[in-house]
């Protein structure tokens, strides 16, 4: 669901097609027939942004059946290993209580300058906490999202903590962060325990009710229920694949932890050939947001520090983000060996490791955020490398808001319509805009291609590849790390001679990744690309020659210097890549492969791989063995305390995802914090409780609890609440001209559509719209539609049509198909059409910019557009 | 001598993503269709349209519905099916085209001359003269890399194995194995031209199907160019000149039909 995969990851594919091989069965919930479906068993057809509804439906008729409630595996693994036991407080209050809402929504006030953070409303999620004993005085739980604002107050013991400046080390600092035990009730009768109030939320989720508001047959729907149920369990387990189609909607972070949700019930977390697979690493996702190109977060994941949020020093910081009772508990040490990195020398404990120097966010600084900030001329200037906004979401917007910069640095492989916007875009063409009326100044830098430089990729499975160049490039073209180092380097020396102090943070940036002596340069001035892999793993401080094997090696005393904690250990020593290892595992054993590459973190293979066996530390069956508990492993002596260590191990295929020799009776350690926190039964180790969430108490802006909710751009009222939408989703740019939105059954805008990538070009066209090969494989954009549409409209296949939306009309050619179409929803006979967006005017393969189309609203954990689902008109031109 | 190798196309596993038919243009050198600069065939996904002098490998695919989706998408790596009684060869006036020691059909650029009478003997129009060098050309199942040990780029490059790269003897077994699996699951699937015994004594590239040949384009009972001559024959008077020919062709053919004979052994 929410993946083409067949098409947008053609390569990866061959596994399910392997195993199709072996018998597997694949299952295809798509509101198109694509080259996914035409593969798969069954296909499933689903009108897009209604996921929700599906995979609510899917619990409900999980959780009420037979199989569920008579295989004892179902209950002992939501008992244990996730949170369905968890009692939430009185006060909360569920969707079904409030008729679409959560309790805790409060309004939401816009600051009056900048950035712009798009939201409607807000929830302080205070009610949704686990209900707790008393306690050590209470304090926050970490692993807060972007977005969210600020929630808890430190407990008195913290503040006296930070009051005094505690640490380094920050032990106490994290203990003292402690909460009081949460109350359960291991028999889930509890109205307040996590499982009867996802009963409840769910009930209304029936196949009839899944028919109404996803369009899906009810017979297809219940057989997909009934094959998963039949594929999970001790002996199999399911998998779900996701990709861009569950994140581009206004709520699509809830779908994928409805997702996870449905999983866990399923059992199917932690186990090998199970779990929720994010499709990610087109434009290299995953690894920018590992070693974040991202506004919101630091290496590893951490938050970025925000002045909107009580970061204001390095110990507020700390116990505001950090989680005590899970290998979160550590985040002092990630973080000051991460201030390490970036200050270097003058980094010390005396001065916090550096931390006032580091930038705060001061809220959204996202994509659209800064695009309509940029459209109130609030932006000076922009470096746009490797990216081709002027074909991006509602790009007509997007180029009148670039219109506004000062100027434009645009890095590509060829002259993209961002390059090219202000002398051949539309609005130039039909004469709207003068070129002499735009005033900023375009520099355009040639670039290499990913052939032409060493570096490593990051795939879906977090697992780091490195690569060697294959050619040098043509004439000037230099590649991105180029141009930022020098960028750097240059900017350092601008500021040198600078007293201010927000110019000190610059001044101390610790800058040093040009090769060393003896090594020639790729390029004139290009990076070592291992230097910045050494830096990104860690070192021992007092001597970068030794690097550190593991996070574990980390310290909070500046002792030891990592950029990326989760990367730890991809180098572990000088002249140990590992991410340049090719040896795959023979054929005929379980095939983790562990010695190919390298996945983070500590190269797991599996994350949360405890799951895998049962409360005792025994597979769950034979069949589906990944890790286990062997009793009798002779441990050596602590290498730290040169103690003996008692028997015992987690052995198996992969890397433990756990404390290595904790035995599966393991308790708690009453004053332990970080894992000694959690018992030998908690796989869950970077959660707070060590257990897979069902319920979210903390951590997602918009609820605790997946729930159906309309896109923002919609031909229905939302058939299951009251709510027609995401209470607080975000806008940006409301009411301007050009962002104008289609209201609820718009007769003007009729269509359902969404739009989707081709296999035969890359994103927005710059690495193969201009390439011959692929060019001609599609080589003009099209708008499928089905025959029904087609009959009303007087539509004929390869017809231009006019598709047009509240921000915009393109034309494209008619490919009348009877693999989209028409669905019943909610008793009205709704079209449903889908266009590929990769098109602009320049390269050989042309055609209108689709996300002319697309508006600026999105999602408030993430800020991520909602392309997959809105509305539009087709006539023939 | 090496074993007869080929192509297994298991239909039922790919996905259409075409990384064949660029994989190919890319170790071929075969240029673009105008440049790159086309126009939408509305043909389903297909705008390479067919096989031809600068196409040597080409994805078909075929929508069946009865419905909105409700039906099924069937596609099909198509390329040359290196006949074992290869039509292509048999008419070929110039010797240009080959029996290699890998028994497969190739055309050599630089004996062609352009004369067309491949063309209209492929049963299965695959051949079509490039405009860059003025010659027939078609799939070579890549002797250039067979000859120094790696597979062709197609098969390389398809990611889902649908395109299966190995001796004739192998591959059989393999097809025929799968076919079974398939079967055994209720789907119709079929082997088309991995008989030895059926027509052209088999193909060098065969497919394994899951509805009738004509549904992707290909003949039922595909022929030898020789056979309707044969009869044509009975019905005219001919010229000694065109006797001469037929004679030549008999030749041909005969020396083919040994070959056929000995089923997969191309290389006894």
């Amino acid at each position: 669901m929410g993946s083409n995969m067949a098409e947008c990851h053609p390569v990866a594919f061959r596994w399910p097609m392997k195993a199709k091989l072996n018998g597997a069965k694949l299952i295809h919930v798509d509101p198109r027939f694509t080259r996914t479906s035409a593969v798969a068993d069954l296909h499933v057809p689903i009108r897009a942004g209604s996921d929700i509804a599906f995979l609510g439906g899917l619990i409900n008729y999980v959780i009420n059946s037979k199989r569920w409630n008579s295989d004892p595996f179902f209950k002992e693994f939501a008992v244990n290993y996730t949170n369905a036991a968890t009692i939430i407080v009185d006060e909360f209050k569920d969707t079904e209580d409030l008729e679409g809402v959560f309790s805790g929504m409060v309004k939401f006030t816009e600051p009056a300058f900048w950035p712009y953070n798009g939201l409607e409303g807000r929830y302080d999620n205070a009610t949704w906490a686990y209900k707790r004993g008393p306690k050590p005085p209470p304090g926050p739980i970490g692993a807060v999202t972007p977005g969210e604002l600020a929630r808890v107050a430190p407990g008195a013991a913290t503040k006296d903590l930070i009051a005094k400046r505690a640490g380094p080390p920050f032990d106490d600092l994290v203990r003292s962060l402690k909460p009081g035990p949460a109350e359960k009730d291991p028999t889930l009768q509890n109205p307040h325990c996590v499982f009867q109030i996802l009963k409840r939320h769910f009930a209304r989720y029936t196949p009839e009710m899944v028919e109404q508001v996803c369009g899906s047959p009810k017979e297809k729907f219940i057989k997909v229920a009934e094959m998963l149920l039949e594929n999970s369990g001790r002996d199999r387990t399911s998998a779900f694949a996701y990709a861009v189609a569950w994140t581009q909607h206004t709520y699509g972070v809830q779908m994928i932890s409805c997702c996870a949700l449905l999983q866990l019930l399923l059992g199917n977390i932690g186990r090998p050939g199970a779990g929720v697979m994010a499709l990610r690493g087109h434009a290299a996702i995953q690894g920018s947001t590992d070693v974040p190109t991202l506004y919101h977060s630091i290496h590893g994941y951490l938050n970025a520090p925000s002045a909107l949020r009580p970061h204001e020093t390095l110990r507020d910081y700390m116990a505001a983000e950090t989680s005590p009772t899970s290998y979160y508990g550590n985040l002092p040490k990630f973080l000051v060996s991460y201030l390490k990195s970036m200050y270097g020398a003058a980094a010390t404990a005396e001065n916090d490791f550096g931390y006032d120097w580091h930038p705060k966010i001061l809220g959204d600084h996202s994509h659209m955020a800064s695009f309509a900030a940029m459209a109130d001329g609030k932006v000076k200037g922009m470096c746009c490398v490797g990216q081709n906004p002027a074909t991006t979401l509602n790009g007509g917007a997007t180029r009148r808001a670039m219109r506004e910069l000062e100027w434009l640095v645009v890095k590509d492989n060829w002259l993209t319509e961002t390059a090219t916007h202000w002398y051949l875009g539309p609005e130039v063409k039909n004469g709207e805009v003068k070129i002499e009326d735009i005033k900023t100044e375009i520099f355009f830098f040639p670039s290499t291609q990913i052939a032409e430089y060493d570096g490593s990729f990051t795939n879906t499975q977090r697992m780091l590849q490195w690569h060697s160049f294959a050619a040098k490039a043509p004439g000037d073209c230099r590649t991105d790390s180029w141009f930022y180092h020098n960028l750097a380097k240059r900017l350092k020396k601008a500021y040198a001679d600078s007293k201010l102090p927000r110019d000190q943070g610059w001044n101390n940036l610790s800058w040093d990744f040009d090769p060393d002596a003896g090594e020639e340069p790729l390029y004139p001035g290009e990076i070592s690309a291992r230097k910045v892999l050494r830096e990104i793993n860690g070192y021992q401080t007092a001597d970068a020659k030794q690097h550190l094997k593991g996070f574990g090696e980390l310290k909070d005393d500046g002792s030891t210097t990592c950029a990326s904690w989760i990367y730890c250990g991809c180098f572990p020593a000088w002249d140990q890549n590992l991410t340049a290892r090719r040896e795959a595992d023979p054929p005929g054993v379980p095939g983790a492969h562990l010695k190919w590459g390298w996945a983070w973190p500590a190269n797991r293979r599996v994350m949360y791989n405890r799951a895998s066996a049962d409360l005792k530390g025994n597979p769950w069956s034979e069949r589906k063995r990944w890790i286990w508990w062997d009793p009798t492993f002779v441990n050596p002596p602590d290498p730290k305390t040169a103690k003996p260590v008692p028997r015992g191990k987690w052995v198996g295929y992969d890397v433990p995802d756990f404390a290595a020799t904790k035995a599966p009776d393991a308790q708690p350690k009453p004053d332990g914090i970080g894992l000694d926190a959690l018992s030998g039964t908690q796989p869950f180790i970077m959660r707070a409780d060590g257990k897979g969430w069902l319920f979210v108490p903390a951590g997602l802006v918009d609820g605790p609890l997946p729930t159906h909710y309309e896109p923002h751009e919609s031909p229905i009222h939302n058939p299951l609440y009251k709510q027609q939408t995401s209470p607080v989703h975000k806008v940006w740019a409301p009411g301007k001209p050009y962002n104008q939105l289609a209201a609820v059954g718009d007769p003007k805008f009729p269509y359902v559509i969404s739009t989707y990538r081709l296999t035969e070009h890359y994103l927005a066209g710059a690495m193969s719209r201009w390439l011959p090969w692929l060019a001609e494989l599609q080589p003009e954009l099209f708008i499928e539609l089905g025959k029904d549409l087609a009959k009303e409209k007087g539509i004929r296949n390869l017809d231009w049509v006019v598709v047009s939306s509240p921000r915009g009309r393109i034309r494209a050619k008619a490919l009348v198909t009877d693999r989209i179409g028409v669905m019943q929803i909610a008793g009205k006979r709704i079209h449903h059409v889908g266009m590929p967006w990769h098109w602009g005017w320049m390269g050989l393969s042309t055609g209108d910019v689709v996300n002319d189309l697309t508006s600026w609203v999105g999602d408030p954990n993430v800020s991520i557009h909602e392309g997959k689902a809105f509305v539009c008109n087709v006539e023939k031109a | 001598m090496p074993e007869p190798m080929g192509f297994f196309t298991d239909t039922t596993v790919c996905i259409g993503c075409k990384a064949c038919e660029v994989a190919c243009k890319e170790w071929n050198q075969l240029p673009a269709e105008n440049g790159g600069i086309r126009e939408l065939s509305g043909d389903s996904y297909d705008n390479t349209r067919r096989l031809d002098g600068i196409h040597w490998r080409h994805v078909r695919f075929i929508e069946q519905f009865k419905g909105p989706y409700d039906g099924r998408w069937l596609m099909m790596s198509d390329v040359c099916k290196h006949c074992v009684q290869a039509g292509c060869l048999e008419v070929c006036p110039t010797g240009a085209i080959i029996r290699t020691e890998f028994d497969t059909v190739v055309i050599q650029s630089d004996v062609c001359n352009g004369c067309r009478a491949c063309i209209a003997a492929c049963p299965f129009g695959v051949i079509d003269v490039n405009p860059v060098s003025g010659t027939a050309q078609k799939c070579t199942l890549c002797y250039d890399r067979l000859t120094v040990g790696l597979e062709p780029a197609c098969s390389k490059a398809c990611p889902t194995d649908s395109i299966q790269f190995g001796t004739i003897t192998e591959l059989r077994t393999r097809a025929q194995k799968r076919a079974d699996q398939l079967k055994a699951q209720g789907v119709k699937a079929a082997l088309y031209g991995a008989d030895s015994n059926g027509p052209l004594g088999g193909l060098n590239s065969f497919y394994l199907l899951v509805d009738e040949p004509e549904v992707y384009g290909l003949p039922r009972k595909p022929q030898l160019p020789s056979r309707n001559l044969a009869k044509s024959a009975g019905f005219s008077l001919l010229s000694a000149g065109v006797l001469g020919v037929l004679a030549l062709v008999g030749l041909r053919k005969r020396r083919m039909d040994e070959v056929g004979a000995g089923g997969t052994g191309g290389s006894n």
